[in-house]
C-alpha cells in the first residue's frame, strides 16, 4: 500500500515538474481515452455513405466536412483511432519484448549469440526500412497482424542495439558481481539485476518507436497495403483526401493528417516522461 | 590454527593483445598477462589476513578468484578441506558453498542495484541461499541493518538516496547476510572520506569478533593493515614478496619493495618527514614476464647479477614469515 502510495506521488512529481511532459500524458489520456470511448460517442457511423452530401466543408453539423462518399470525417477521424493506436502499441509490444530480451542477452554472454543477433540486426538496416515493411506486407499478405508483424521488425535492430549497449557496460559492473557473490544464478543476474537497469533507456526507444509504428502503419495503408477501405484508417484517410486537395476539399485529407500528426507528437514527448517514471533515481 | 583457505601454486592470466587475421598470419601470437603468479596463500578461521601492493599488482584479481568470481588459470583453492578451484565460477553461484565466502566490494555506490532499495539489496543473498528463511526475511534484515548500524528508517530507500557510509553499510549488512566464514574485502574503505572510513573499519573489527569470520583484506593503505589485520601478504606483479605476522612486517620487512612501501607511509607528525627510499624505473611489464628474472629487479635499489638469472623463492625468514628475495637474510 505504502508503495502504491509512494508511485503515485511519483507520478504526480513526473507529471507535475514539466509542463511539456504533462501534456504530453494530458494527450496521450486523451488519445487512449478516443480510442476506447470513441466508437461509441461519434455522431454519425462511419461507414454510412450519403450521395447527397459529398465533400461538404466543415460546419456545426459535420464538423471536419465530409469525404467524396458523403462520409462524416469528423467521425472517421475519431474511429479510427482504436485501429491506428493498437497497431503502433501491438508491434512496439512485440518488438520492446523480443529485441529487449535479445539485445541484452547479446550485449551479457557476448560471443556467438552477439554476433548472430548483430548480423541480423545488419541485414535488417541494410534494407530501406519502408521498403522492408512494404516488402514483408505484400509477401505475407494484406492483414493487420503482418503490418503489427513488419513494423516490428523493422524497428528490431534500434531495440537490440540500445539494449546490448546497455547490458552490455553492466556485465562487469560492481552490482552485477555482488548479485553473483549472492547466488544468483546468471538466468536470475540478467534478468532481474541487468535488464530492469536498462528499462529507462528502453522506455524513451518505446516512445520514439510509437511515433514511427504509427507512421509506418498510416504510411502502409497510404500506399494501399494493410488496411483496406473502407475500413476508417488515418492513412487511408489521407490517402484518399490527396486527390481532392488540388480541387480545393483540403478537409478530406487535412483532419486524419492533424491527427496523426497529433499522436506522433505526443508519443515522441512522452519520451522523457516515461523514463522518469520507470526510474527510481529520478525520486526524491 | 587450521587453515580455513589455502591456497596453492594459484595462476591467473589473460590473454592481452589479440592480433588481427594479418599480424596472426606474420607469426604474431597474443600476449600473456601474468596477473597472479604461483601464489600461496593460508588464511586460519578468524584471522585477518591483509593483502597490499601497489596498482595493478593483482590483488583486486586474487581477490576475485579466491571469492570465485573468476577461475584460476592453475592452482588450487581448498577452502575448508574442499577444492573449490575446480568448480567454474558460473556454477559456483549454485554451490553450497556460496553462502560462506562473501565478498565486499570497493565501490559502495557501484555495487548496490540502483533499482532496488536497501532492503532489497540485503535481503537478496538471503532470498537466493536461505530458502528456509522465506517467511522471516524481514525479521532477519532489520537484525542485520541492526549489526551494521544502518537506521531503519533508510531501508526503503534507494541507493542514490543514501550516503557513502551508508552505502557501505548496506554492502557489509548483505555480506554478512548468511554468517560466511571467510570474508573477501576488496578496498572496502578506499571510496569513503576519511572520518567514515575509520567508522566502517571499526564495524568491520567489531564483526569479526561477533561473527567469527576470517577476512582477506586487500588494500593499499598499510595503517589500515597495521589497524585490523593479523598476518600481511605483500604482493608485487603478480608475485608475493614477503609474509608475515604484522609485527614481523612493520618491524622487520626483509624484502626491498616492502622496505620501500613502508618508507612512503606518512609519520602524521608535520614536520617530520621519515627516510623514504625512492624507488626509481619502471616496473617490469607483467605481459610474457621472463620466469628467471626476478619480477622487482629495475626498481631494485640492490639488484644483483643473479636477481636477473634466477627467481628468486619465498624463503623463511622467521617463524611464519617469509620474503621472497636472494639478499634478505633469516633475522
Amino acid at each position: 500500500m505504502a508503495a502504491v502510495q509512494a508511485y503515485a506521488r511519483h507520478l504526480r512529481h513526473v507529471v507535475t515538474e514539466n509542463p511539456v511532459t504533462g501534456a504530453a500524458f494530458a494527450l496521450f489520456l486523451l488519445l487512449v481515452l478516443t480510442a476506447i470511448l470513441g466508437p461509441a460517442l461519434v455522431p454519425f457511423d462511419p461507414l454510412q455513405s450519403d450521395a447527397s452530401r459529398t465533400l461538404h466543408p466543415p460546419s456545426a453539423r459535420h464538423w471536419f466536412g465530409t469525404d467524396q462518399l458523403g462520409r462524416d470525417v469528423f467521425s472517421r477521424v475519431v474511429v479510427a483511432t482504436r485501429l491506428d493506436m493498437t497497431i503502433a502499441f501491438a508491434s512496439v509490444l512485440l518488438v520492446f519484448v523480443t529485441g529487449t530480451l535479445t539485445g541484452v542477452a547479446a550485449g551479457h554472454f557476448g560471443g556467438w549469440v552477439d554476433r548472430l543477433t548483430g548480423r541480423i540486426a545488419d541485414t535488417i538496416m541494410a534494407f530501406p526500412l519502408f521498403v522492408l515493411a512494404m516488402g514483408i506486407v505484400a509477401a505475407l499478405g494484406n492483414s493487420i497482424g503482418n503490418i503489427v508483424l513488419a513494423t516490428a521488425v523493422v524497428n528490431f535492430p534500434l531495440y537490440v542495439r540500445v539494449a546490448r549497449a546497455e547490458a552490455n557496460v553492466r556485465r562487469d559492473a560492481g552490482f552485477v558481481e555482488a548479485a553473483r557473490v549472492s547466488g544468483n544464478s546468471e538466468a536470475r543476474v540478467v534478468l532481474f539485476h541487468i535488464l530492469p537497469n536498462t528499462l529507462p533507456i528502453m522506455m524513451v526507444q518505446v516512445s520514439l518507436t510509437l511515433g514511427y509504428a504509427i507512421l509506418n502503419a498510416a504510411g502502409l495503408s497510404f500506399i494501399g497495403l494493410g488496411v483496406r477501405p473502407p475500413t476508417p484508417e488515418w492513412g487511408i484517410m489521407v490517402a484518399d483526401g490527396a486527390n481532392y486537395i488540388q480541387s480545393g476539399e483540403w478537409w478530406v485529407a487535412l483532419f486524419p493528417g492533424l491527427a496523426l500528426m497529433l499522436a506522433v507528437f505526443c508519443f515522441n514527448l512522452l519520451g522523457d516522461g516515461l523514463r522518469d517514471l520507470i526510474d527510481p533515481r529520478r525520486r526524491t | 590454527m587450521t587453515a580455513l583457505l589455502d591456497v596453492a601454486g594459484l595462476c591467473r592470466r589473460f590473454t592481452v593483445g589479440q592480433p588481427g587475421p594479418i599480424e596472426r598470419l606474420r607469426g604474431k601470437r597474443p600476449g600473456v598477462l601474468h596477473a597472479v603468479d604461483a601464489v600461496d596463500l593460508r588464511i586460519g578461521e578468524g584471522e585477518v589476513l591483509g593483502l597490499v601492493g601497489e596498482s595493478g599488482c593483482g590483488k583486486s584479481t586474487l581477490a576475485r578468484v579466491v571469492a570465485r568470481l573468476i577461475d584460476p588459470s592453475e592452482g588450487s583453492i581448498r577452502f575448508a578441506g574442499e577444492d573449490i578451484g575446480q568448480i567454474a565460477a558460473r556454477r559456483f553461484a549454485r554451490h553450497p558453498l556460496r553462502r560462506s565466502i562473501q565478498m565486499v566490494f570497493q565501490d559502495p555506490t557501484e555495487s548496490l542495484n540502483p533499482r532496488w532499495t536497501a532492503f532489497d539489496c540485503i535481503a537478496d543473498p538471503i532470498r537466493r541461499m536461505d530458502p528456509g528463511a522465506a517467511a522471516k526475511v524481514a525479521d532477519r534484515v532489520h537484525e542485520l541493518a541492526a549489526l551494521v548500524s544502518l537506521p531503519e528508517t533508510l531501508l526503503q530507500r534507494f541507493p542514490h538516496q543514501l550516503s557513502g557510509g551508508q552505502k557501505a553499510r548496506v554492502g557489509i549488512a548483505r555480506a554478512v547476510a548468511l554468517r560466511p566464514r571467510l570474508l573477501v574485502l576488496d578496498e572496502p574503505t578506499s571510496a569513503l572520506d576519511v572520518s567514515v572510513q575509520v567508522v566502517v573499519l571499526k564495524l568491520l573489527d567489531e564483526l569479526k569478533r561477533r561473527l567469527g569470520m576470517s577476512y582477506l583484506f586487500v588494500t593499499h593503505d598499510l595503517e589500515v593493515v597495521r589497524l585490523i589485520c593479523d598476518r600481511v601478504a605483500v604482493m608485487y606483479l603478480g608475485r608475493m614478496a614477503e609474509v608475515g605476522t604484522v609485527g614481523q612486517i612493520f618491524e622487520r620487512p626483509s624484502h626491498p619493495y616492502t622496505r620501500a612501501l613502508l618508507s612512503a607511509v606518512p609519520s602524521g607528525v608535520p614536520g617530520r618527514t621519515p627516510q623514504r627510499i625512492q624507488l626509481s624505473g619502471d616496473p617490469r611489464s607483467p605481459i610474457d614476464p621472463d620466469p628467471r628474472i626476478c619480477r622487482f629487479l629495475g626498481r631494485c635499489p640492490n639488484g644483483t647479477e643473479r636477481c636477473g638469472t634466477e627467481m628468486p623463492q619465498l624463503r623463511p625468514m622467521g617463524e611464519g614469515h617469509v620474503a621472497a628475495c636472494h639478499l634478505a637474510d633469516a633475522a
